[in-house]
């Protein structure tokens, strides 16, 4: 590492700093990207390469995030995530049948229009689709305070993803699930994906980010009781998770903080400072040096 | 610097050492401001003369060269780096070995270090440092952690006065992270006047446990205790009656 005495490094190169810039705003925090961007824009002193970042990193940041935006229309919330994207600007939002046009980097929707027939799915995986989703929009609504989701189909194979996310002061919540129709067996095949993030910076910086990975199946049924048992079975695992997150903070201080530091010795008494061997010889030297030379 | 120091403060704690190193090059000028500012984990180097790890900080280096609390030879070896005075280095030496038991005795393994210089004024002044690897791999007795760190800087002015007291000035920083949760504490004083007859290791010894102590119950009750509340407004119905069973604080 070069000597800290020197004021000035080598000068790094706009493509050096857009990289920089780029890694800064990918790694806020839920919700907190446009602090940082603030803050990057401040330090990078280059607002070339720091709209060259932003143009990059707000896409992904707001894909991973499963961002929600406002649709002008007023007509609900548009999901942004890598299951819903039409392009890079346009997003489809399922429920009403409609894309999205969004501002990456100002996180806002600008307008929408109606999705064509070929963006949506047929309407026998439709069927399902609407079912599931309504059945999943009131979990949500019983279970997060400010919770979105959404229910996509890719085409050709019939395979559902259902999102939530639910952001809540600097906590986030988001779940993924892939739902796989395996018409050949009739069962219904779950894998979720849940992570919990949070952050708390008043006298410090403390990150929460914890990821859970489950699967699960069910029978095959009517449309209308697949859509039941399938919001069952998230609920009942994503319960389980946030139990598990819950017990492993309350046993924190008792198990995994003490292999840190004990809160007592042993001895289950304050360490017996006065009483070492050499205390006399502490006791002059002490006097000596403290009674200034 | 504001602007990199609110950074500091949300990029997860985790890449701590890669954003760091991130703002040191945007920020060529402002890298002594940074480093001062931004606390980082300790490291340690091993001591093949006297057997033992130390740890390295501000107060035992020298150029790129830091002072073995146990051989009191710098590492690299160094011409003339600066030694502390012979009275010191005793006092030092008592230090080292009473800590090393009060660290034993709480950290059930760990490295620590102790040194002291005289200020500007002629003062003493001492700093306490800590470092504990509590993961299953290293010193984690219990094997209940991954992963998990507690490094802690205690730095303590000595001001004496005429009547027989002293007046010390105890400035502490613990960092901590763990595999579910990363964090790192802000700095805490505490000033107390104790008797000179009772010595010096032992009053710095009795702040640094105490200031230890409390630190050790906030972090606890205020962080882990601030994020699972968090947690659970995200999910509220579900978690109220759980909340209800477990009481509140240790």
């Amino acid at each position: 590492m070069a000597d800290r005495d020197e004021g000035e490094g080598p000068e790094i190169s706009g493509e050096q700093k857009k990289e920089i810039a780029k890694w800064l705003l990918t790694n806020a925090p839920a919700g907190e990207i446009q602090y940082v961007a603030k803050d990057v824009r401040s330090v990078l002193m280059d607002d070339v390469a720091y709209e060259a970042a932003a143009a990059v990193a707000f896409p992904i940041y707001n894909k991973a995030h499963l961002l929600s935006l406002a649709m002008p229309d007023r007509s609900g919330d548009v999901i942004i995530s890598k299951f819903g994207e039409i392009d890079s600007e346009s997003f489809l939002d399922p429920r009403t049948a409609q894309v999205a046009i969004v501002d990456h980097v100002k996180q806002i929707c600008t307008k929408v229009r109606p999705a064509t027939d070929e963006e949506l799915p047929c309407s026998y995986i439709e069927e399902f689709r609407a079912l599931l989703d309504a059945e999943l929009c009131k979990y949500v609504d019983e279970t997060y305070s400010k919770g979105t989701c959404a229910v996509y189909c890719t085409k050709g194979k019939t395979w559902k993803d259902q999102e939530q996310f639910s952001n809540l002061r600097n906590g986030s919540w988001r779940s993924i699930w892939i739902v796989e129709f395996k018409d050949d067996l009739q069962v219904v095949e779950l894998k979720g994906k849940l992570q919990v993030g949070a952050h708390y910076f008043e006298e410090g910086n403390v990150q929460l980010d914890s990821t859970n990975e489950c699967k699960d199946s069910t029978m095959v049924q009517s449309p209308d009781d697949s859509a039941i048992s399938i919001a069952n079975i998230i609920r009942h695992h994503e319960t389980e998770y946030m139990a598990s997150l819950e017990g492993s903070y309350f046993n924190l201080p008792d198990t995994t903080f003490k292999d840190l530091r004990r809160k007592l010795p042993v001895t289950r008494t304050l360490f017996p400072w006065h009483s070492t061997s050499q205390f006399s010889l502490t006791r002059e030297i002490s006097k000596e040096l403290g009674i200034g030379k | 610097m504001e602007a990199a120091l609110d950074l500091m403060r949300r990029m997860p704690p985790r890449q701590a050492e890669a954003a760091l190193s991130a703002l040191l090059s945007l920020l060529p000028h402002h890298a002594d401001n940074l480093l001062s500012q931004i606390d980082q984990p300790l490291q340690a180097l091993f001591d093949a003369e006297s057997g033992k790890e130390f740890v390295l900080c501000e107060y035992n280096r020298d150029a790129d060269s830091y002072r073995s609390p146990w051989s009191n030879k710098y590492h690299p070896p160094l011409e003339d780096g600066p030694l502390p005075s012979d009275d010191l280095r005793k006092l030092e030496i008592e230090a080292n070995d009473i800590f090393s038991v009060y660290r034993d005795q709480y950290y059930e393994g760990g490295v620590s270090s102790v040194y002291m210089w005289k200020d500007d004024s002629d003062c003493i002044a001492a700093c306490f440092v800590i470092k504990k690897d509590g993961s299953k791999s290293a010193h984690g007795r219990r094997g209940y952690l991954q992963e998990g760190a507690w490094d802690a800087i205690h730095v303590i002015e000595v001001r004496s006065e005429v009547d027989g007291t002293a007046h010390y000035c105890l400035t502490s920083t613990v960092m901590l992270s763990m595999t579910t949760e990363s964090k790192s504490s802000g700095t805490f004083t505490m000033s107390l006047d104790l008797p000179l007859e009772d010595g010096h290791v032992c009053n710095m010894g009795k702040m640094i446990e105490e200031m230890e102590g409390k630190l050790r119950n906030s972090l606890d009750q205020v962080y882990f205790g601030k994020t699972r509340e968090m947690i659970c407004t995200l999910r509220p119905p579900r978690m109220a009656c759980l909340l209800d069973l477990y009481p509140s604080a240790d």
